[in-house]
């Protein structure tokens, strides 16, 4: 079964803010979660109304974020969106933490972070 | 020496006991949430408080730009970091962040560059302050037609408080005109609470108050040995408002010299303290007031019109209160209640008589007047209501003039009145025309009638009604020979 992905993008990064982002990655995955299908679309000055419209209009499945407002998270969520959220790291980490199955809500997933967790 | 340094996920202190002090020891609990970032902007502490704030763990944020964590709206175009200098001074911006758990707050950052003794900039400490509770009070506040110390409900009042939501936002100088007693200061202050800056100083300087000299010192500060006199370094009025507002009131007083040298900040930033040569760069919001009206001292050559135009940038004017409509009785029973209080006092408010006088009054020193008449009449009145005895005496002597210019109908009546004497109603008519006051009236009858008794005091007094006397004191008091 196919699944469409959005992940909010600054940079090579997950986007700090789901309301002031102005890039997203979003792609498609097999039934093996490899991706069919990616673009990156530009969306100046875009506000939460308008990111949730945009997901529902490209039929997303699934949003991956960092910081999103209640109000968004809980909306989209009702609309049969999966939303990970206050999710830190590169877009293609957090793209191979989905795919392992593996990712959760606030996974920080910098190496970083990694290290300094393994050596608590 | 005090040494600071990260490991793992705290920070330790050394040189305040023999053994490195962890810095959450220190600041954990306080109320501000505070968080240490090295020079690229990567978290190397956070407190308690910045933890319960955010959502995220120490642990969690430790190497993290703050950008990830924080997520402030402020983070992606308007990093203070990135303007700020090493040595810069701190800065204080207004925005929010969403926690982890999904909730927008609104927030004050104030950033400022950490020093080392022996490397220079290390890094940055930031303080956020939650403004929930302060938000909700001001929401508060709006709603009692006021907004900060100035209150009014007529539509006037109205269209001035919308805007200062909008205008305080910005950093744009604003130039504040209006009459006498109408809340200029008020404007200005209420501008600056509502602003990013409310957390900064509020330093305001009456421009007529001070000679040129001291004016300059004052606003500019000088550098010790700049004058006979100056035996240190006075900071000056700019830099005390650094990050915060400078009001200017009186502008219209302000020498020109000085004129030249406040279009020079206002280019560039830079003050001049006197007797130094380098300049300091201020953070500093100018508000401007003033009653004159600046663009006819332009034309007279008495204020700069390039300074005007820069000033001018954001013109907010205030009516007088003769203008608002309504508001009189609104700020009567809000001056009578604050008064009462005040002086202990059981009053419940004004006769009909005394508040059919005071709506109707004119007001030349508008609010400010309109207090002092309300506090005076507290002051004197012994009973529950305000009656027209317990006003000020001045205002039953305009009262005539006032009541005259509102009933032209019983001003023909007045006018009409058997006159004193001789003096016909078509002379009484004549003199009318030519005077403006009582007082030019008058000696205009007294002219009239002796030139009538070809200035035989005897008659001409018999022709006004008086006796000799009375006529010779009068003509003293007009400086008639």
């Amino acid at each position: 079964m196919q699944k469409k992905i959005l992940i909010l993008l600054e940079g090579n990064d997950v986007a700090p803010r789901f309301d002031l982002c102005s890039e997203v990655w979003i792609g498609e995955l097999d039934e093996h979660f490899r991706v069919t299908n990616e673009q990156i679309l530009v969306l100046p000055n875009v506000s939460s109304e308008e990111m949730c419209q945009l997901i529902l209009t490209q039929s997303v499945d699934t949003v991956i974020c960092n910081a999103i407002e209640n109000e968004y998270y809980q909306y989209l969520v009702w609309k049969n969106i999966e939303v990970y959220d206050s999710v830190i790291g590169e877009y293609k980490q957090a793209l191979q933490a989905y795919t392992s199955g593996v990712l959760s809500s606030e996974r920080i997933l910098t190496n970083l972070q990694e290290e300094c967790l393994l050596d608590e | 020496m005090t040494e600071i340094y990260p490991e793992k996920t705290n920070v330790f202190i050394k040189g305040i006991s023999e053994n490195p002090v962890p810095l959450s020891e220190l600041v954990d609990h306080l109320p501000n949430s505070i968080v240490i970032l090295d020079k690229d902007g990567r978290i190397l502490f956070m407190n308690q408080a910045m933890m319960a704030l955010t959502g995220f763990q120490r642990s969690e944020a430790l190497n993290q730009y703050c950008k990830y964590i924080i997520r402030s709206n402020l983070c992606s175009s308007q990093c203070p970091c990135r303007e700020l200098q090493s040595d810069s001074e701190p800065v204080c911006r207004e925005g929010n962040i969403i926690s982890k758990n999904r909730e927008k707050i609104p927030i004050r950052f104030t950033l400022s560059p950490l020093q080392d003794a022996h490397e220079g900039f290390v890094g940055w400490l930031e303080c956020l302050e939650d403004l929930r509770s302060v938000q909700s009070y001001k929401e508060k506040e709006l709603q009692a037609f006021s907004v900060g110390s100035l209150i009014g409900r007529s539509l006037q009042m109205d269209r001035v408080f919308q805007i200062i939501p909008d205008i305080a936002q910005t950093d744009s100088s604003v130039l504040i005109t209006g009459e006498t007693g109408t809340g200029k200061d008020a404007l200005a202050e209420a501008i600056h609470e509502n602003s990013p800056r409310a957390k900064g100083p509020f330093v305001k300087v009456n421009c007529g108050a001070l000679p040129e000299t001291l004016l300059e010192s004052e606003l500019f500060g000088h550098q010790k040995g700049a004058f006979t006199g100056a035996t240190g370094n006075k900071p000056g009025r700019f830099k005390l408002a650094h990050n915060g507002t400078l009001f200017l009131t009186e502008i219209g007083d302000l020498p020109h010299s000085l004129q030249v040298k406040l279009l020079s900040f206002l280019d560039d930033q830079i003050i001049y303290p006197l007797g130094s040569t380098k300049g300091t760069q201020v953070n500093v919001r100018i508000i401007a007031a003033t009653h004159q009206d600046l663009s006819r001292m332009v034309e007279e050559k008495k204020f700069r019109h390039d300074l005007l135009y820069r000033l001018n940038v954001v013109r907010m004017h205030l009516p007088s209160l003769r203008e608002r409509e309504g508001d009189i009785e609104l700020l009567l029973d809000h001056f009578l209640h604050n008064y009462s209080q005040k002086f202990n006092k059981s009053i419940k408010g004004f006769s009909q008589e005394a508040l059919h006088f005071l709506a109707r009054y004119s007001y030349p020193g508008n609010v400010r007047e309109l207090q002092n008449i309300v506090e005076f009449s507290v002051n004197i009145c012994r009973q529950e209501t305000i009656e027209m005895e317990h006003l000020p005496n001045y205002l039953n002597e305009s009262r005539f003039e006032d009541v005259a210019r509102t009933n032209p109908e019983q001003e023909q009546s007045e006018s009409s009145l058997p006159s004193a004497g001789e003096v016909t109603d078509a002379e009484f008519q004549g003199v009318k025309e030519k005077v403006n006051s009582w007082s030019e009236a008058e000696k205009e009858m007294i002219m009239q009638a002796l030139l009538k008794a070809k200035g035989k005091k005897q008659k001409a007094a018999e022709i006004l009604g008086w006796g000799r006397s009375t006529l010779w004191r009068k003509m003293k008091q007009h400086n008639i020979d």
